[in-house]
């Protein structure tokens, strides 16, 4: 064993940096629950897991920036990926001024295109699931997420965005038209449909 | 500071007469009466009719037991919403009459927010916590954050509550059918597999209440379907409260609704806090389902940051979001 140190403990994995053949890498290990039985655990798992490693390779054949994946264990829910040096986005979009602001929202938004374009589903876009690094926005944590042609799942995919913007960074709410800016750039097809259904999601919710 | 709290958001009328005492609540009456309806949901129109009759000597009764006299209470504070339209109105009604008859200030308060407030304002350690909001139409994920409290995540179709009632209703075991599943749930042994919804921190029910039905049709016994309807629903509740925690780097959870009443689901949510090193806390029961006292005691809150309302002002509004609320009594 090489020596490792722990980068951070989500709600679902911990995520530690290692040796992988001399390369730096992330190994994430997903955590067993036992609030829930190991059937539901189990299968989340594996899942989870497997879709995660899936779409990641996936992804970054569509030219979207994600980690390289070195190695997968589905059944002790290991991936093994490349380090990714750099910023989350959570920790300095609040610090950014207006403009590199607006640059890096639209960037984010073109990146998210460029998934849902082939029908890659993030399923937990969140700033803290960004990396800026070389200038990039480096995708992570892909678990949630899942292939789908549907207008509806691209729409509550941002939603999710819009809403971890709404509570994350309540100052600059205006990044999520950045997003969206940049996504209608770069979707192929017309993106008011998807917009449109972010609004109808919205409403949807409890008491809008 | 003597505050009686006037709740009618739904199906329960509720009144709560609380004292601030060293800056925490002390109930010291917390009457509820509850509306059920002979058959189907509830209809908002009879549930307003059933608080109109009782809303009245609830109001005397609560203050009888509070052992003080109308001239002590200080303030009448009453849900603002969300919640059924005509049950807000009854209430909202019956506080402006008091109000005006007994002449003391009137405020108006989220019912959401009242559910966060009456666990910090009621348990010891309990200062900055997610709450898990788990009832019949509400399922939210609530934590302070930026000057409010905010959503962090929730159901995008119907709430925890509504889906065990609905599924009740389907396999004919009466409303509310939380309690009876969970007695049926401690019986059945084998998992059915069921659709587990997850998106970012927000959570589906709708899948899994189709699949419950469709099992129950194909003649799966019922003990095993209501515990594979809890397994899954309150594992998927467990995450996304987890999920929160991690986001908002906060180490207290709290259980707030009707259906924090479940062993079940407070055993799950106690294992996930235990895990992380996390506290965990829930109200007593009369505290942790719709009440009066809740709503006076943020009314109190409320008050004492300088928030004022006149009774012109007091209207109600059946899609009062939490974050909606300018939190002006704390940092």
């Amino acid at each position: 064993m090489t020596k490792e140190k722990i980068l951070y403990q989500g709600a679902e994995a911990i995520i530690c940096k290692t040796k992988y053949m001399d390369y730096e890498v992330v190994e994430k290990r997903r955590i067993k629950k036992s609030y829930r039985i190991k059937n539901i655990d189990d299968r989340l798992i594996s899942f989870r897991t497997k879709e995660e490693a899936k779409l990641m390779m996936e992804s970054r054949r569509y030219g979207v920036s994600v980690p390289i994946i070195y190695d997968v264990d589905l059944e002790k829910g290991i991936i093994t990926m490349s380090y990714i040096k750099g910023d989350r986005i959570k920790d300095i979009l609040n610090d950014l001024n207006e403009e590199e602001r607006h640059r890096v929202c639209k960037k984010i938004g073109m990146s998210i295109a460029k998934f849902h374009n082939n029908d890659i589903i993030h399923g937990d876009i969140t700033t803290s699931n960004m990396i800026l690094s070389d200038d990039k926005i480096h995708f992570i944590d892909f678990g949630l997420g899942e292939k789908s042609t549907e207008i509806e799942t691209k729409g509550v995919d941002l939603h999710v965005l819009m809403e971890a913007i709404e509570s994350t960074h309540s100052k600059y709410s205006n990044c999520f038209n950045y997003v969206l800016e940049g996504y209608k750039e770069q979707l192929k097809q017309d993106p008011n449909l998807v917009i449109r259904k972010i609004e109808e999601i919205v409403k949807r919710g409890r008491y809008r | 500071m003597i505050c009686l709290g006037i709740e009618g958001t739904a199906h329960s009328i509720g009144i709560g007469v609380i004292q601030k005492k060293n800056e925490k609540c002390e109930v010291l009456s917390n009457l509820i009466k509850i509306y059920h309806p002979e058959k189907g949901g509830i209809h908002p129109r009879e549930a307003a009719n059933h608080h109109s009759t009782y809303i009245a000597d609830l109001i005397k009764e609560s203050v009888l037991k509070a052992k003080i006299n109308f001239k002590e209470v200080d303030l009448v504070s009453f849900s603002k919403g969300p919640g059924l339209g005509p049950c807000l109105r009854t209430a909202a009604t019956a506080a402006r009459a008091l109000s005006l008859s007994i002449k003391k200030p009137i405020i108006g308060v989220n019912h959401c927010v009242a559910h966060l407030e009456i666990g910090r304002g009621t348990l010891d350690d309990c200062n900055d916590p997610v709450l898990l909001y788990t009832s019949g139409a509400n399922t939210q994920i609530i934590a302070f954050a930026e000057g409010k409290y905010r959503v962090f995540g929730e159901t995008l179709d119907i709430g925890i509550g509504n889906c065990l009632d609905k599924f009740g209703r389907t396999v004919g075991i009466g409303f509310p059918s939380g309690p009876k599943i969970e007695q049926l749930a401690s019986q059945g042994k084998k998992y059915l597999e069921l659709p587990y919804s997850i998106k970012g921190m927000d959570i589906a029910f709708s899948g899994i209440l189709t699949s419950a039905e469709q099992y129950f049709n194909n003649n799966e016994k019922l003990e095993d379907i209501c515990y594979s309807i809890q397994e899954t629903t309150f594992a998927a509740l467990t995450e996304v409260t987890e999920r929160a925690m991690a986001h908002t780097e906060k180490d207290e959870v709290l259980l707030g609704g009707g259906v924090a009443a479940n062993k079940r689901f407070r055993e799950m949510v106690k294992t996930m806090a235990d895990e992380r090193n996390a506290s965990f806390f829930v109200p007593s029961k009369d505290l942790c389902i719709d009440n009066g006292a809740m709503i006076a005691w943020l009314g109190v809150l409320m008050y004492n940051s300088g928030i004022r309302m006149s009774v012109k002002d007091s209207v109600i509004n059946q899609r009062f979001r939490t974050d909606m609320v300018d939190v002006t009594w704390r940092d």
